[in-house]
């Protein structure tokens, strides 16, 4: 079996009177990058939330690297290990973007290296460094949200839907900075809507629907099989295919 | 990677955004520029002007505290007013022991009481704020109407205390000599005590600005009031956050306090929950969560009311709060809304 890094085991999560996640099962093995597919409102990014402590399960368990982390304070999971770049990219509009990576490195300090790396990897935040966070365009705050995310060195990153309203190009662009991401030892669990980016990055890949997982295996597998495919077609892949 | 695809792409802001933006800034100008026009004779103009500044400088003191507590947590605290007076009588208590510097025609041994009275009632009210956040306020997060009483509850409670310990009447202190009377600029008289103030307080903004703007943790109170989930999500516990800045707030009340207390001469249990009316316009002008705006919208309320107070007397306070409709009717969030992530 291969070493799980994240487990989740019939997580429920209750928003206010809505029972929104109705027993999630999910393994995200270490190292490389899972993918989580399903429709809109089929619960993906309330899954992210709840791994994040941003809610807390009703029920079921969440394990990362070895401890169980459901019921923690959000704080404690990030610094266990656990990067989250949010749906909304959860930027700082009012602080700079060099403020924005300074606050993200929890320990006080940058290191130097990797953070010319990042500015390798997104010029972006090397230019606009000095910059209001709030005046960058959409693809550049979705960079700087990465960008925050690996300013230090995490186990698993969380990503929700980074190809979110922006332009091909800068899909591209993106696809390329999380596929080097992936040469690192980091996890990635990514929840993603646009098929061609989650097939060239996913190794692993579930699919969400009704806040359950309909199904789980390799991309390889799925990306191969058009029947699978046009079995859960209707679940989460008609718009991009 | 593509480097075309992610050229950077700079957007100038347009004159218009630009004069949008700092339109606040030349409110207290226009403010001011009114009032000379309004009350005529410019040694008059000059003496209210200063007495503005002085009261608004005292009550943005009081306000700060308030509202970047209600920007990161959204916590209402009615309870605010009790710092105030428990601050001044703090303060009153210190300089009464003090008697032999106050009295003393030495300036510096009268600044040094006010200093070390100032120093005391920090320390208490910030220990205070520290009690009140973990007791009354922690219990209910998230929760406006449960906040609004229990804060209220709160407030009785300490003037209740003030009452036991101090007795029920009103104290009087004169202000040490060096802070009493004028300086004479031309024609025109300007009390010595509303110059302090208006130092005490520029002083105070600027400090609070630089925390803001420069510091590590200023850094993740602004960024907590934007986003407090994503600032929980890099690792850093809010509520720690928020206890400070409670306990920060309620220290810079209790500052508020001896230094209005100063300007009254005189002292009550109620004092402040009833500068807390001009302080919750304050707020509310500002927009709540906003350093800046509260900064504006005190010397906006400051001034306003001393020129009433000279032009037409019996509308005065209501003049304050037909400012904070007018404002608001301009900018229904307040002069620097803040923006929430959600
Ligand atoms: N704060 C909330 N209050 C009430 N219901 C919510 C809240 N957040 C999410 N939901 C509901 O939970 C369900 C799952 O939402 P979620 O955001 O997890 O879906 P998703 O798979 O991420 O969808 P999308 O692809 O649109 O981002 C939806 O029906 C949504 O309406
Ligand atoms: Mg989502």
């Amino acid at each position: 079996m291969a070493d799980i890094l994240l487990r989740l085991a019939g997580v429920h999560t209750h928003i206010g009177p809505y029972h929104i996640l109705q027993g999630v099962d999910l393994e995200v093995p270490r190292g490389g990058v899972s993918v989580l597919l399903g429709r809109n409102g089929a619960g993906k990014s309330t899954t992210l939330r709840s791994i994040m402590g941003l809610w807390t399960p009703s029920a079921g368990e969440i394990h990362f690297d070895g401890t169980r982390i459901d019921g923690q304070p959000t704080p404690a999971i990030s610094r266990a290990g656990i990067a989250y770049v949010p749906e909304n990219m959860g930027i700082f509009a009012d602080l700079t973007v060099g403020e924005n990576m300074t606050l993200a490195a929890a320990s006080g300090t940058m290191d130097p290296q990797r953070l010319s790396w990042i500015k390798e990897l997104f010029p972006p935040i090397a230019t606009f460094w000095d910059r209001p966070a709030g005046t960058l365009s959409g693809g550049q705050k979705q960079m700087l949200s990465v960008s925050r995310a690996i300013i230090e060195p995490r186990k698993l990153i969380l990503i929700d839907e980074p190809s979110k309203g922006l332009a091909p190009a800068i899909i591209r662009a993106m696809t390329d900075a999380l596929r080097q991401l992936k040469e690192t030892e980091t996890t990635i669990l990514l929840v993603e809507q646009n098929f061609q980016m989650a097939k060239s990055l996913g190794d692993t890949v579930a699919v969400m629907d009704d806040g359950r997982i309909v199904h789980a295996g390799t991309m390889a597998e799925l990306a191969a099989d058009n029947g699978l495919q046009e079995r859960l077609m209707g679940l989460s892949l008609e718009v991009h295919q | 990677m593509s480097s075309t695809a992610i050229r950077p792409k700079l957007v100038a802001a347009s004159p218009a955004e630009r004069l949008k933006s700092a339109a606040p800034l030349l409110l207290a100008p226009v403010l001011a520029g009114l009032g000379l026009v309004a009350i005529g004779d410019g040694a008059t103009w000059l003496t209210l002007t200063v007495a503005g500044l002085a009261m608004g400088l005292m009550i943005f003191i009081m306000a700060s505290g308030l509202t970047v507590v209600f920007g990161l947590m959204d916590v209402i605290n009615f309870g605010h007013g009790a710092f105030v007076s428990v601050g001044a009588f703090v303060g009153f208590t210190v300089l009464a022991w003090l008697a032999g510097w106050t009295q003393s025609p030495a300036v510096m041994l009268n600044l040094l009481a006010v200093f070390l009275a100032i120093l005391a009632s920090m320390a208490v009210t910030g220990g205070i704020g520290l009690m009140f956040e973990r007791v009354i306020v922690a219990p209910v997060y998230g929760h406006h109407l449960k906040q609004i009483l229990v804060t209220m509850g709160g407030l009785i409670v300490a003037q209740q205390l003030i009452h036991v310990i101090w007795g029920p009447d009103a104290i009087h202190l004169s202000r040490p000599p060096s802070l009493q009377g004028a300086v004479i600029f031309g024609e025109a008289a300007i009390e010595k005590y509303r110059l302090f103030a208006v130092a005490v307080g520029l002083v105070l903004f600027v400090a609070m600005r630089h925390v803001l703007r420069s510091t590590r943790v200023g850094l993740l109170v602004r960024a907590g009031v934007e986003n407090g989930e994503m600032v929980e999500a890099l690792g850093y516990r809010i509520r720690r956050l928020f206890l400070l800045v409670f306990m920060a707030g309620s220290a810079l009340a209790g500052l508020g306090g001896v230094m209005w207390g100063l300007y009254q001469e005189t002292i009550t249990a109620h004092m402040g929950s009833e500068i807390m009316v001009l302080v919750f316009v304050v707020v509310i002008i500002g927009g709540l969560g906003s350093i800046e705006g509260c900064f504006i919208g005190a010397l906006l309320v400051g001034l306003l009311s001393n020129y009433m107070a000279f032009l037409a007397p019996k509308v005065a306070l209501v003049s304050t709060i037909a400012l904070m409709v007018g404002v608001l009717m301009w900018r229904p969030q307040g002069l620097y809304p803040v923006v929430k992530a959600k």
